[in-house]
């Protein structure tokens, strides 16, 4: 049973009078990767952290919904929050692993939401957790590293840790901000393939943010396009044309 | 566009020659110490008649006399425990302390007052809070106590404090974003990464209690500080001399065991590793890039 993310009326603005989101309307529903492009600036990261709460919206709704259970992450507080974000796994542009703690420890993290704090201090993790940690460092192939220290890590190898870490949660909803935007082309492509795998074996949706325009039309079935801070272009990557692009980008000069 | 290419030109003539305010910052500075000087007497013919002083002080001061040992060591003893007692307390009311101050984490109203506090503990010297605690609690090691806890809170709290605000957020957002209880976050993401500088601050600490300790005995605060003092009121230099040599000894054997502590604690090897061949090279290392 796949969750269903719906945006309605989102805005957002960091100083008043200046809004960065003038009214998002959106509708995730099933599995399958949807990608949002658009350019620097035009409010794309502020969108994915708006639905994980890491930033304040200022009005509208964003109703994550699974079966039984609902939220409205613009509403919730406190603890009803921290349930809401165990629900939404997020990897990072720059991965955002704790330097200092190993491969494992990190992955756990993942499952602090439901670890009482006396219990993760002591790393008293439950077995389970562990046996699922162990599963997914083996798909995302790193078995080998589980007790190494994150600062250790190539850049690839970080964000499969990312991953790995996001997924521990057991998320409805994986949301990614420029996940490749840090790596090399060819461990780009090795990401995306290994995220879209991984996430559709388990039936979530991904939401990702993306500067690569190739990249999401690749791996993605529906493109959002964003421009000024609204949805310009929403449709599958056969129907994103150079026009579109023109639209979302401005210019053409850059198109090949 | 003219007047960019004038300032420009301005800025290659001299790039970096010092200000008039600068120069005449130096000048003042330079006659101050001049006149500092002269006020306080310190020339070279006052130096030289006070080493006359000084060859009498030393010569009754060798041989060392370590008769008094049971004195010395009961002193030494009470220090140390001081030193330890006042440490421990000083790091475990530090940590939450410090944690209340960091403005990075923490909201108004539980920032000013940790921030205000610990200000206070850092604003007088050890020496002076110890005399308050003799006035407060009366003579003996329970005012030393008080007066090192409180110096190790005022230096811990307060460069723990600076730690937690330099972190790194990035790694904060990640560990909330999976949902973690506040508690959570703390262990987690932020612990991690001050523990190392908050190992070092507090080896440091105790390294300066162990010294401090050595010394509130001298406004009766207990320790071997005390004894000490007497002794230089009875001159006995040659029990002087031995109590200062049993200092130096202690304070050195402090700093290796505060090296031991941060190369276990840092480079996370077991205390059997540092028997092994490793051991020196991994403990100069631990000394390093802490603080």
């Amino acid at each position: 049973m796949s969750a269903q993310l719906s945006i309605q009326d989102l805005t957002k603005s960091y100083q008043a009078g200046i809004p960065v989101l003038k009214g998002i309307n959106l509708e995730i529903t099933g599995d399958g990767v949807t990608a949002i492009i658009g350019p620097s600036g035009t409010g794309k990261s502020t969108l994915l952290r708006c639905i994980n709460r890491l930033v304040e919206p200022t009005s509208g709704r964003v109703l994550l919904i699974n079966g039984e259970t609902s939220f409205d992450l613009v509403k919730v507080r406190g603890r009803t929050l921290r349930r809401a974000r165990r629900q939404v796994g997020m990897v990072f542009q720059e991965y955002n692993l704790v330097e200092r703690l190993t491969v494992m420890e990190n992955l756990l993290t993942g499952r602090l939401g439901y670890t009482p704090a006396w219990k993760a201090w002591l790393r008293w993790f439950e077995a389970s957790d562990i046996d699922r940690a162990y599963d997914l460092l083996q798909k995302v192939g790193l078995s080998q590293l589980a007790n190494q220290r994150a600062d250790a890590l190539s850049g690839g190898q970080r964000q499969r840790v990312g991953i790995a870490r996001a997924l521990m949660q057991k998320p409805d909803l994986l949301l990614a901000d420029e996940p490749t935007s840090s790596l090399d082309p060819k461990t780009s492509v090795e990401i995306m393939e290994l995220m879209t795998e991984l996430t559709q074996a388990e039936g979530i949706p991904v939401v990702i943010n993306m500067h690569d325009v190739e990249l999401a039309k690749r791996f993605a079935h529906r493109i959002i396009g964003m421009s000024d801070g609204r949805i310009v272009f929403d449709g599958t990557s056969d129907q994103l044309t150079p026009e579109h692009l023109k639209s979302i980008y401005g210019g053409e000069s850059w198109l090949i | 566009m003219a007047n960019l290419n004038q300032s420009t030109a301005i800025i290659r003539s001299k790039p970096f020659s010092l200000s008039k305010k600068v120069k005449l910052g130096f000048v003042v500075l330079l006659l101050y110490v001049v006149y500092a000087t002269f006020q306080l007497d310190f020339t070279y013919s006052r130096f030289i008649s006070g080493l006359d002083n000084a060859s009498t002080f030393f010569d009754r001061m060798f041989p060392p006399n370590f008769e008094r040992s049971r004195i010395l060591i009961k002193g030494m003893v009470e220090s140390l425990q001081i030193a330890v007692v006042a440490s421990l307390l000083g790091i475990l009311l530090a940590l939450p302390i410090g944690l209340l101050g960091a403005r990075n984490l923490m909201p108004g109203w539980a920032t000013w007052p940790a921030r205000s506090l610990v200000a206070l503990c850092r604003a007088l010297h050890p020496v002076i809070v110890a005399i308050l605690f003799v006035k407060a609690v009366g003579f003996g090691a329970l005012a030393g106590i008080l007066a090192l806890t409180v110096a190790s809170i005022g230096f811990i709290g307060k460069l723990f404090t600076e730690a937690i605000e330099e972190i790194s957020i990035k790694q904060v957002e990640a560990v909330r974003s999976t949902g973690a209880s506040f508690a959570n976050v703390i262990l987690f993401s932020v612990l991690p990464q001050v523990f190392a500088r908050f190992v070092g601050f507090s080896t440091y600490q105790f390294d300066s209690n162990l010294r401090n300790s050595t010394m509130v005995g001298i406004v009766g605060a207990g320790g071997i500080g005390g004894t000490l003092f007497s002794a230089f009121q009875r001159f006995d230099y040659d029990f002087v001399a031995a109590i200062l040599i049993t200092i130096i000894a202690v304070i050195m054997l402090g700093e290796l065991l505060a090296s031991f502590i941060r190369a276990v604690f840092l480079e996370n090897i077991g205390i059997s590793d540092l028997w092994r061949k490793q051991s020196k090279r991994t403990l100069a290392a631990g000394g390093k890039d802490i603080v």
